[in-house]
């Protein structure tokens, strides 16, 4: 892997800034280069808040990515924003409890994933964009799953039975995303 | 409610609202007469210009607590000490809204905003600001209100002030400003039942409503309305 | 110690906190507010000042005042408050005071946007306010570079007696990358501030001011900042050379983060055959002229690309840096609008197609 970007998408309170900065917290352990770019200002409005990390083996250059390797969709207006921003071979991870439609591009893969149900199953709605992060390390392995749980104990580590509920989904999320790309996604 | 006033006294054809940098620069998207973009807190200083310039024309400034009371304090003063013959909407939200809700000079003590994470120390940053009293002990003649438009009966009487502000400056009396006490619940942190009840129970206290100054208290007479 | 992820406006704060500047005045402005939101909690941690002031105008009369103690102040804002604050800055430099002022530029003039922009190099690297001097300037372009950089500042602020401006935009401040802190803060020995106003105990009473009626005096001293100027171009050039070697058919000059996006440019043209560099200037002011000319007039380069954030500022001074010897190209969005590195390779491909005709093609305006 030379350099991996993936944009996060959804509206405020779904936790996408969160999910970016615990991805990119994780590339740090691993030694990566990582920049979290967030979007502000008027890019706001219309139902899209997003943040985009990119991890690299080396020294990053541009920290704005217009066509990211992979997106990660919590909400219909981000679905119908970055769906077909994805770059050709990329993943687009759909959260399918909320987002009904689905791409008809053939160039990259979809994968759809009813996180809101998992995490409400799982016994919170505030965890939806742990699945979602799970599933998206499951299915590029852009860091190791072991990191990432390191990161989610020291990041998320305070409240413990909240803790427990996110390694839960964490979890499920990784071996669903894992299952779904069936490994062609790996970098 | 300005816009409301402007059509029922005739006067939106030759009005220029000024909306300075805030919440209130959007204004211009709600009204249908002439508006004019100020610098942050420099409105009055605009006001001025245009009104001693076209002294035909209805001016008003629609400004924010940080622009006015903080930034623009100076501005504002000294327009209504000179009597400028405009009217000033002065929103009072108890802080910065634009911006991400930092504290103003109206954040009232120990309340929490960014830059007061533990509350407004008054020991540091003074005691919060009140506008309509400040400038009520100036000696020029002047119409100043406080009014507040979180419920019903103070929507109306928030009105009536508005409607009796424009009708000073119509006949050429006075300054006049019209301080209107509003809520900010995203910035509050506060649902709009709870902003309302804030207001009420938080900043009324303080900010007591009402008329501070009239044209008719100064000289005796009566006014036009 | 350990990298730690850190948005760029909040490692910005902490850098300065580690460079000893606990004394902190500012006035809410986007996007740079994490800083006030940053040092409002940290500066109790370290018994320093933090206040909100009323205006950026009193925010830069208040670290003149404060600066006259001789500590060491600091302050934020972005364009529109910049634009506040010149006067005061220039008295400060007039009066020979040191100073650091981030600038997290914003789209303008006037009101203008809140998004990314170098749009204020005009006002930041020619003086900005009235009279003869200029601000010491340094645009960081990743956020562990705007933590060395604001360090720096400090150092160079007391070094030279003069404001030190840190120019970045939202990118920096609102993006978040990994930055390591020294373990411990140190820096070359600096002289004694006995221009300080700490009383007239023990010494004659002192005057700071930059008001000098006779114009003989006044000459004397805009001659001493001039030499202080002087002294700067010959110890504080700083500036970086991305893939710049002999091959090289275009050389970009950009600043800032737009220098990042112009190396992913270089990055992606390279499996292409095409050989640019990048020749990014660090600090702003002193301008790396002599170093820019040289490499600019290698052999092999048949033009000058300078790309900006504006509708073409910097651009002035690299014309000026090689000064007709290759042809000078420029392309810039502005409003808030980052050219993509796909705009970027166009005018690549376009000049390196044309053999560069000469002289500045008219700006891409859309
Ligand atoms: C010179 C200058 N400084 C700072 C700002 C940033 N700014 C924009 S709006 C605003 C104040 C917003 O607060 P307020 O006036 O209370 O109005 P509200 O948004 O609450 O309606 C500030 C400080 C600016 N635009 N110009």
């Amino acid at each position: 892997m030379a350099q991996y970007e993936v944009t996060w998408a959804g509206f405020g309170g779904q936790g996408i800034m969160v999910a970016g900065q615990l991805l990119a917290y994780t590339g740090i352990e691993e030694g990566k280069q990582v920049v979290w770019i967030p979007s502000y200002g008027p890019e706001m409005r219309g139902g899209t808040a997003y943040c985009t990390v990119v991890v690299s083996d080396s020294r990053i250059g541009s920290p704005i990515i217009n066509n990211p390797r992979a997106a990660c969709v919590f909400n219909r207006p981000s679905f119908d924003k970055f769906g077909p921003k994805v770059r050709p071979g990329g993943l687009l991870l759909v959260n399918s409890s909320l987002i009904t439609a689905t791409t008809d591009r053939t160039d990259i893969t979809q994968i759809l994933l009813p996180a809101n149900r998992i995490a409400i199953d799982a016994g919170s709605p505030k965890v939806t964009n742990i699945v979602m992060l799970g599933a998206f390390v499951g299915a590029t392995g852009i860091v190791s799953y072991n990191h990432l749980k390191e990161t989610l104990k020291v990041k998320l580590g305070k409240k413990k039975g909240l803790l427990e509920v996110n390694l839960k989904v964490l979890e499920e999320g990784y071996n669903r995303g894992k299952a779904e790309s069936k490994g062609k996604l790996r970098a | 409610m300005v816009a409301e006033t402007l059509d029922e006294l005739n006067l939106r054809e030759r009005t220029c609202g000024i909306a300075p940098v805030g919440c209130s620069v959007l204004a211009y998207n709600y009204f249908n007469c002439d508006f004019l973009e100020a610098p942050h807190g420099r409105a009055p200083a605009l006001a001025t210009g245009f009104k001693r310039v076209r002294p035909d024309m209805i001016v008003f400034t629609y400004q924010g607590d940080g622009d006015l009371a903080s930034i623009g304090m100076a501005e504002i003063v000294h327009s209504a000490n000179r009597g400028e013959k405009f009217t000033t909407i002065f929103v009072n939200n108890a802080i910065y809204g634009m911006t991400g809700g930092q504290m103003a000079p109206t954040t009232l003590e120990g309340q929490i905003t960014t830059t007061s994470p533990i509350g407004r120390n008054v020991q540091q940053t003074g005691q919060p600001v009140r506008v309509a009293e400040l400038l009520s002990t100036l000696n020029t003649p002047a119409y100043i209100e406080r009014v507040a438009v979180h419920t019903p009966q103070n929507i109306i009487g928030a009105k009536r002030a508005i409607r009796k502000a424009f009708a000073y400056q119509a006949a050429g009396t006075c300054f006049s400003l019209i301080e209107v006490l509003s809520t900010c619940p995203t910035n509050w942190g506060l649902t709009p039942d709870e902003a309302t009840a804030w207001l009420q129970e938080k900043m009324t206290p303080y900010f007591p409503l009402g008329c501070f100054k009239s044209p008719e208290s100064d000289e005796d007479s009566d006014g036009p309305v | 110690m350990a990298r730690i992820l850190m948005k760029g406006n909040e490692a910005i704060a902490e850098a300065a906190i580690r460079a000893g500047a606990t004394n902190y005045f500012c006035y809410p402005i986007t996007p740079q507010s994490e800083v006030a939101e940053y040092l409002v909690k940290r500066m109790p941690e370290v018994g320093g000042v933090f206040l909100q002031a009323e205006s950026e105008i009193a925010v830069a009369n208040m670290i003149l005042g404060a600066s006259c103690t001789g500590k060491r102040v600091f302050t934020s804002s972005s364009s529109p408050g910049i634009s506040l604050m010149q006067e005061g800055l220039s008295y400060m430099a007039g009066s020979q005071l040191p100073c650091v002022v981030l600038n997290i530029v914003r789209g303008g003039p006037g009101l203008g946007g809140i998004l990314p922009a170098q749009s204020d190099y005009f006002q930041a690297v020619k003086g900005g306010g009235h009279g003869d001097y200029r601000l010491l300037v340094l645009a960081p372009s990743t956020i562990q570079e705007a933590v060395d950089l604001t360090m720096l500042a400090f150092h160079l602020a007391d070094k030279y007696r003069n404001p030190v401006m840190i120019l970045g935009d939202g990118m920096i401040g609102q993006m978040m990358e990994p930055v390591e802190f020294p373990d411990s803060y140190s820096e070359p020995e600096l002289p004694p501030k006995d221009w300080a106003a700490t009383g007239a105990s023990d010494r004659d009473p002192l005057i700071i001011r930059s008001l000098f009626l006779d114009p003989t005096t006044l000459e004397e001293n805009s001659i001493i900042l001039h030499k202080k100027y002087e002294q700067a171009k010959k110890e504080e050039i700083r500036f970086e050379n991305y893939k710049v070697k002999p091959s090289n058919k275009v050389l970009i000059v950009s600043y800032g983060t737009m220098a990042r996006i112009c190396q992913t440019v270089i990055d992606d043209l390279e499996p292409e055959g095409y050989s640019v560099g990048l020749f990014r200037p660090i600090s702003l002011f002193p301008y790396p002229e002599v170093a820019l000319r040289k490499e600019a007039t290698r052999k092999n380069i048949e033009s000058v690309l300078v790309v900006e954030m504006s509708m073409g500022q910097m651009v002035e001074d690299v014309e000026k840096a090689v000064a007709g010897a290759r042809p000078v190209n420029f392309f810039g969005r502005t409003g808030g609008i980052v050219p993509t590195p796909e705009e970027v390779k166009d005018q690549i491909k376009k000049l390196i197609k044309k053999k560069s005709r000469r002289g500045r093609p008219a700006k891409k305006r859309k």
